[in-house]
């Protein structure tokens, strides 16, 4: 190819990469405005508040009629895109005042207390006493049924002679799952790793059975969001051929979803 | 605009004012409903509510990020610390965090002064911690930088529990502190944070509590 050739050849492929890159660009924006959802303001007026909390002032109103995007979401705060650029947070209960682009009523929905009983899922953590030493535990449960779930904890207890670690299979039943306060039942065996302080006493560390029984009570508090308590009774089957037995008090809160 | 004028200057006026007001408002004046008091609706549409998923709307309650500063270790020094956080904005005033963080304590005044002398070795003087804690936004507001730009920002309390690892040992530890929160846009955070790491160690001879003070700056971003 000759020199009027190649470069014909070049200009030829940037304006090829040039057309890709804007149609790519055009894509995009095509993309990101689909992308919102639409609401239109059925009460008098829709405030856009400066931020996503209360005491934010209101900056803009966005008239009845008018089409809003609704580009994010932060606890329970929108933020909205009026069609003349400005944009600005509104809050829940002021977006269920709006209706969709064809005129339907919206609900904009929170995680509530149905979802609470029907969860399938938990994650939290909980911090108590195990038998006069520190204990911080954290876990992952799975619903099998609305009645019975499974779950593994995991340990790290503090004390004043040693520490350990202890990872535990667990079931659980709940009688209640209607109730906002429910309690339950566990049962459940694994293993503890124990490790003396080292300046104190020279010794090896120990891996032992765990077993443990308990009760205990889960709080729905908000959204995801629930507390719980429990107590465990355990029975750690020492390699010296004696049981010991552990009270173990402890209170977190945990996600479900 | 007028319109709009209108609507702000009326806003704090009770509400039978307000219908009597809008009424006075030319361009609401077609859109407004009859109001039968008196009888049913001969049909009443069943609209079913339209509950619109989380999966439309991008939520953004969860923020990640890094952070670093000083770490002052009880009797080993100030020194470097580095680390990372997650939080999650339960409601726009509490949030709870789970931070993970990592320094190396320097010498002793023990040490440094007897010359050769070492308390701890090498490994034994790296410390990390992690913790979970829980957060309430005391002073949510705005700063303001220059004359023409407003950010959202935050002054934070802090308090929860977790683990330092320090000196071959595991010591229960109770974190409390303050923070501040400073958002860039939406979804990108300054933060500086002063905490207190508060926990019982036997490294120098006798049980203590040892406080151990930590100022550090981050980012973060929300997802």
């Amino acid at each position: 190819m000759n020199r009027a050739g190649e470069e014909r050849g070049c200009r030829g492929r940037l304006h090829w990469l040039a057309g890709v890159l804007l149609y790519g660009c055009a894509l995009a924006a095509q993309a990101a405005d689909a992308d919102y959802y639409q609401v239109r303001v059925a009460a008098p007026y829709l405030e856009l508040h400066t931020g996503p909390g209360r005491g934010y002032p209101v900056f803009y109103v966005v008239d009845r009629g008018e089409l809003v995007d609704v580009v994010k979401r932060r606890t329970d705060w929108f933020l909205v895109r009026s069609a003349r650029g400005k944009e600005g947070w509104v809050k829940r209960a002021d977006m269920e005042l709006t209706v969709s682009p064809e005129g339907a009523p919206t609900q904009f929905s929170e995680a509530g207390f149905g979802d609470f009983s029907r969860r399938r899922r938990e994650l939290g953590v909980m911090a108590g006493d195990f038998e006069g030493a520190n204990v911080m535990t954290t876990y992952a449960g799975y619903y099998l049924t609305r009645n019975l779930s499974a779950e593994l904890q995991f340990s790290q207890v503090f004390g004043s002679y040693s520490n350990a670690l202890s990872a535990t299979v667990n079931v659980l039943a709940q009688p209640f799952p209607e109730w906002r306060l429910s309690p339950y039942f566990l049962l459940g065996t694994g293993v503890i790793r124990t490790n003396p302080n080292v300046t104190l006493v020279s010794e090896q560390d120990r891996n032992e059975q765990i077993a443990q029984a308990g009760i205990g009570a889960r709080w729905y508090l908000t959204r995801r969001f629930i507390l719980r308590a429990e107590y465990q009774n355990h029975v750690i089957f020492q390699n010296t051929d004696d049981n010991q037995e552990i009270n173990e008090w402890k209170a977190g809160f945990a996600f479900f979803f | 605009m007028e319109s709009r004028v209108c609507l702000f200057l009326l806003r704090p006026v009770l509400a039978p004012v307000l219908v009597v007001a809008l009424g006075g408002c030319s361009w609401l004046h077609d859109r407004e409903q009859p109001v039968y008091s008196d009888s049913e609706p001969v049909i009443k549409p069943e609209i079913e509510r339209r509950t619109i998923t989380e999966a439309n709307i991008d939520s953004e309650d969860i923020e990640v990020g890094a952070f670093a500063g000083v770490m002052s270790i009880e009797d080993f020094g100030s020194n470097v610390v580095a680390g990372a956080r997650f939080d999650y904005h339960v409601t726009e005033d509490f949030f709870v965090e789970g931070a993970l963080g990592a320094s190396r304590a320097g010498k002793t005044s023990y040490e440094t002064l007897s010359g050769g002398s070492q308390l701890l070795t090498g490994s034994q003087r790296n410390l990390r911690y992690y913790n979970l804690s829980a957060g309430y936004n005391l002073l949510p507001g705005e700063s303001f930088f220059g004359g023409k730009h407003a950010f959202n920002s935050a002054v934070y309390l802090m308090a929860g529990v977790g683990n330092t690892e320090f000196a071959d040992e595991s010591h229960f530890t109770v974190n409390a502190g303050a923070g501040y929160r400073f958002l860039v846009n939406d979804w990108v955070a300054l933060h500086l944070d002063f905490k207190d790491h508060i926990f019982s160690s036997d490294l120098l001879g006798t049980s203590k509590t040892t406080h151990n003070l930590e100022a550090t700056a981050g980012v973060s971003v929300f997802f």
